[in-house]
């Protein structure tokens, strides 16, 4: 995404003062329901003709996928998945793969560079491409594996949740494109209390394990699902409690501070030992230097030639 | 002008022990820049010395690379002279003395006294570690080798060994400036005796020693 001139940023990448935050906004959320998901791709489609993507022509894989991941171009994929969540109960579950817009986002946390990654008032995680420095640190901070950087331009892209839109008053492509209604948009806690309608209405319908994705470990997200099995929401490839790594947290948490104390400290540290107990001087001269104490079979042989230097190589 | 108002040297690095030297220093001044530039927000404007944030993406690994290299050299060169003894051992437990600038307490030492010896350990190590480490996120070369729980620790790894071997850079540069007469061992290749033998007695002697039979032969 460009750069907008926003006044109602979150949080910023690699900035450690606050960030333009004076207008404030709801929180909002989209709302994808897989059971009213018909795999059409419609917000594929809507997602490539919003952001004027073209991604490269694959090859069919003989599955449903396709592309098979997200791309660099391809910002949401329909992955497709047979399961038998209960033995010899087939089931076909339909999931449209993209970023989940975390409120405590990784990608964020991990990079480097500053105002490569914003998150708005709203929710809304986005790439300031203008910025990214290519280095891949959002790929390594995600717990969803959401990012993906071009090979043409090495920058770093995903949903952008359409920003662009949002910030007009318009909902995403992907929503007022799909025809089933699968995917809902509006403020976060309007699409919570549908979702748990859903829900309940999903447990009417046999679905006992019915509910709500919106994994509090990340902080919840801005785009969340109704999953008919929300106790096994590996079965569509989602992570169960999906956290920022602890490796990453360390990372880009108390080692950042810490290190730069040590280094700077290291160099002051330094500096006033030198103030305090002043350098070792030289004595040019070895027969002004005492005999070191310890010294075995000290005899000092004042050498006997006056070579100078007698350097080599 | 008498000889002896002009105090004698000995010689302790090769031309080109000292080029290899600064060759590794000047790669790990920019190493470190542009590492610390990606590392802390506070530090991020380095990247202007390499020409902004993508180019320092771009070059760090490279000049990481010519540092290793580099230290490769150098240390197939001194790795012999630093290995540590029991000598050292009591040398390194009386490095509160020195600090205190009660130099007398100290055993003697040979060529490398039990702290250069760490410090060459450490630099080695932590090397070992960036390069490692550092190719299983170089990005876009190598990075799809590995996973990317594996790139995670990968580059935690990678901020400790920096961290390592620049707190081992500060202590190496400030005992250089701290004992005087030692730069001159890196810049011209040739130290006083003097500083030899209060510096590295044992090294001294043998020095010395050495001539004395060349000068007999």
């Amino acid at each position: 995404m460009a750069s907008l001139q926003s006044l109602a940023i979150a949080a910023r990448s690699a900035t450690t003062t606050a960030s333009p935050s004076i207008r404030q906004s709801p929180p909002i959320a989209k709302l994808i329901d897989e059971s009213k998901c018909i795999g059409c791709k419609a917000c594929q489609v809507a997602c490539m003709n919003w952001n004027d993507l073209r991604d490269e022509v694959g090859h069919n894989d003989g599955v449903y996928d396709n592309p098979r991941d997200l791309t660099p171009a391809s910002w949401t994929v329909m992955k497709f998945f047979e399961v038998e969540p209960k033995q010899g109960s087939l089931e076909w579950l339909i999931r449209k793969d993209g970023c989940m817009h975390c409120e405590d986002p990784g990608c964020l946390k991990a990079c480097p560079s500053p105002g490569a990654i914003v998150k708005y008032a709203n929710g809304i995680v986005d790439f300031i491409s203008e910025n990214c420095i290519g280095c891949g640190y959002c790929v390594k901070g995600c717990p969803f594996d959401v990012p993906r950087i071009s090979e043409a331009d090495n920058k770093a892209y995903k949903c952008t949740l359409c920003s662009d839109r949002v910030s007009v008053g318009l909902e995403p492509a992907c929503v007022k494109t799909c025809p089933t209604g699968a995917i809902g948009y509006g403020t976060k806690a309007d699409m919570v209390a549908y979702a748990e309608k859903r829900v309940g209405e999903l447990k009417e319908r046999g679905f006992q394990n019915a509910g709500l994705y919106n994994p509090q470990g990340v902080g919840g997200t801005h785009v969340m699902y109704v999953l008919k099995h929300a106790d096994r929401p590996e079965l569509e490839d989602l992570p169960k409690d999906p956290t920022i790594s602890p490796m990453v947290s360390l990372w880009k948490g108390i080692a950042k501070p810490l290190a730069v104390a040590g280094m700077v400290g290291a160099a002051v540290v330094g500096f006033f030992h030198y103030m305090k107990v002043g350098p070792v001087e030289e004595v040019a001269n070895a027969d002004d230097v005492p005999d070191p104490p310890g010294l075995p079979g000290n005899g000092t042989t004042r050498p006997v030639s006056n070579d100078q230097g007698n350097r080599h190589g | 002008m008498a000889d002896h108002a002009k105090p004698r040297m000995l010689p302790r690095y090769r031309t080109s022990e000292r080029m290899n030297h600064w060759m590794i220093a000047l790669t790990f001044v920019l190493a470190a820049l542009s590492g610390l530039a990606l590392f802390h927000p506070s530090m991020f404007f380095f990247v202007n010395f390499f020409g902004g944030g993508a180019w320092t993406r771009i070059l760090h690994p490279f000049i990481g690379i010519l540092m290793f290299a580099g230290f490769l050299v150098l240390f197939l060169r001194l790795a012999k002279d630093n290995i540590l003894n029991r000598e050292d051992r009591e040398w390194l437990a009386h490095s509160t003395d020195l600090l205190a600038g009660r130099k007398d307490r100290l055993p003697p030492a040979g060529k490398y006294n039990g702290a250069q010896k760490v410090v060459f350990w450490l630099m080695a190590l932590s090397l070992l570690v960036l390069i490692v480490t550092g190719v299983m996120f170089w990005r876009p070369y190598f990075e799809h080798a590995f996973s990317i729980p594996l790139q995670r620790a990968a580059v935690l790894a990678h901020s400790i060994a920096a961290f390592v071997l620049i707190l081992t850079t500060i202590v190496h540069i400030y005992a250089a400036i701290w004992v005087k007469g030692t730069i001159r061992a890196m810049t011209r290749g040739t130290v006083t005796e003097g500083w030899a033998k209060a510096n590295h007695p044992l090294w001294y002697r043998r020095m010395v020693g050495q001539r004395e039979s060349t000068a007999k032969r």
